[in-house]
């Protein structure tokens, strides 16, 4: 395969992770802290940053361990719970490292992480590149699972930014009684999920690939 | 262990998940199983019977754990045991269903991550009896379940005119509404299902609490959540 190829077959996944395959808009990953911080911009970023950080680093461990030592072991049904120790282990290092190390990055971000550990979004991911990964060896290794996992996690930051924008002009409706709050709440979502139906094909097309 | 003067009958637990604290319609807890496998009827069946499996399984063992797990280390071990079941159940499932695990995939390992659990192994099985905990883990799983076929009768109904895969209307030529099967359907039917559940809880007791934010309070995490410490919850 040329570099070109590898290339935009690394870009194909990335975007189609943002925008097919939007986890939080069409997989139904990450629902909690989506409509649980998303009331705020500020608030809405800092997770989102967070969410990508945790994803990024839960793939880059999970999908080593997975390949090279529960596959060849023949220890594959302990999937979930070996990765959602990892996961677990690895928010409090996190945690600790950058309370330790960058304490302003840790004002910032630190007071998402606890909440990560639950995240099915990463959990999520992490199970989703292995599972692509055994369907097809040849095209998806690592580095497609780490841009799979960045796309995720950018795609996470683009619907929660949209979604905050949603919910601050929702403030300020006048919304029936027996739908404020989080029914209507649940609209505005659904209306931003039929906007987002719009981009299947879009990166296909866009990249030129049948 | 000296009785507890609040401590409900083993009834009052039971009906009280299925109703009065439905898991998905009034804590919404586990909100993203609820939207992803509710597209049809024998789906969200099959996801709340391996829910309500995990949920009385780790609530018991939770329960009888309790006094041995040192409070430090509960959320890592809660995980561990919630973990444990959920992957006895992805086994059973894989060899006595395929049909159903192929519908599930990834939604039925992530049962680990279902708020629900945690949420009840923290807020219940930790604080009570063996017994209670058990009922009380068959009463979030029923609601849960109860809730998830609701929706997923609605959406099949809607979305692919049939219900459990038996054909309704649309032998007729009347053509289904496919949105209702699409993601944008799932988070319309659930909000319509809560703004109908509020309006019914404020028909019959106006002073009763309506859902009406997602709050901090409500999070399984809540108890050892850095904001709540920081005194950052938004709520």
């Amino acid at each position: 395969m040329s570099a070109g190829l590898v290339i935009k077959g690394l870009v194909a996944i990335f975007l189609t992770a943002i925008l097919n395959d939007n986890y939080i808009l069409s997989k139904f990953l990450g629902i909690c802290p989506f409509l649980g911080v998303s009331k705020k911009l500020n608030t809405a970023v800092g997770m989102s940053a967070a969410v990508i950080f945790v994803m990024l680093l839960a793939t880059a461990v999970t999908w080593p361990i997975f390949m090279y030592i529960l596959l060849p072991l023949g220890l594959e049904y302990l999937e979930t719970v070996v990765f959602i120790l990892i996961i677990a282990f690895l928010v409090q290092l996190v945690e600790i490292v950058m309370k330790k190390y960058m304490p302003p990055l840790y004002n910032s971000l630190g007071v998402y992480l606890p909440l990560i550990t639950t995240n099915c979004a990463v959990l999520g991911v992490a199970m989703n590149v292995i599972t692509s990964t055994l369907d097809d060896p040849a095209s998806f290794g690592y580095l497609e699972s780490l841009v799979n996992a960045f796309g995720a996690g950018i795609g996470f930051l683009v619907a929660m930014v949209l979604f905050a924008g949603i919910r601050g002009k929702l403030e300020t409706c006048d919304i029936p009684k027996t739908l404020k709050g989080l029914p209507i709440t649940l609209v505005a979502a659904s209306l931003l999920a039929v906007s987002f139906i719009a981009f299947s094909g879009v990166v296909n097309g866009m990249l030129g690939i049948s | 262990m000296a009785k507890d003067p609040n401590q409900k009958s083993l009834g009052t637990i039971f009906t009280r998940g299925i109703i009065a604290e439905n898991p998905v319609l009034r804590l919404i807890l586990g909100t993203c199983p609820t939207l992803a496998v509710s597209t049809g009827a024998f789906n969200a069946l099959g996801m709340g019977a391996a829910a309500t499996v995990v949920l009385i399984c780790s609530n018991i063992v939770i329960s009888a754990l309790r006094n041995v797990i040192p409070d430090k280390v509960r959320i890592p071990a809660y995980i561990t045991i919630i973990a444990g079941f959920v992957t006895i159940i992805q086994m059973l499932v894989k060899g006595f269903l395929p049909s159903l695990d192929s519908a599930l995939g990834v939604y039925l390992p992530l049962i680990v991550v279902n708020c629900i659990i945690l949420g009840r192994a923290e807020m219940f099985a930790s604080k009570n009896r063996v017994l209670a905990s058990a009922v009380d883990g068959l009463g979030m799983g029923v609601g849960f379940t109860a809730a998830l076929l609701a929706m997923g009768i609605i959406r099949e109904i809607l979305g692919a005119g049939s219900i459990f895969g038996l054909e309704l209307y649309t032998r007729w030529g009347i053509p289904s509404m496919i949105i209702f099967i699409l993601p944008a359907g799932g988070f319309f039917v659930y909000g319509m299902l809560i703004a109908l559940v509020n309006q019914i809880t404020r028909k019959k007791n106006p002073k009763a609490t309506i859902i009406e934010e997602f709050s901090c309070a409500k999070c399984p995490m809540h108890d050892s959540c850095t904001k709540v410490e920081q005194k950052e919850c938004e709520k």
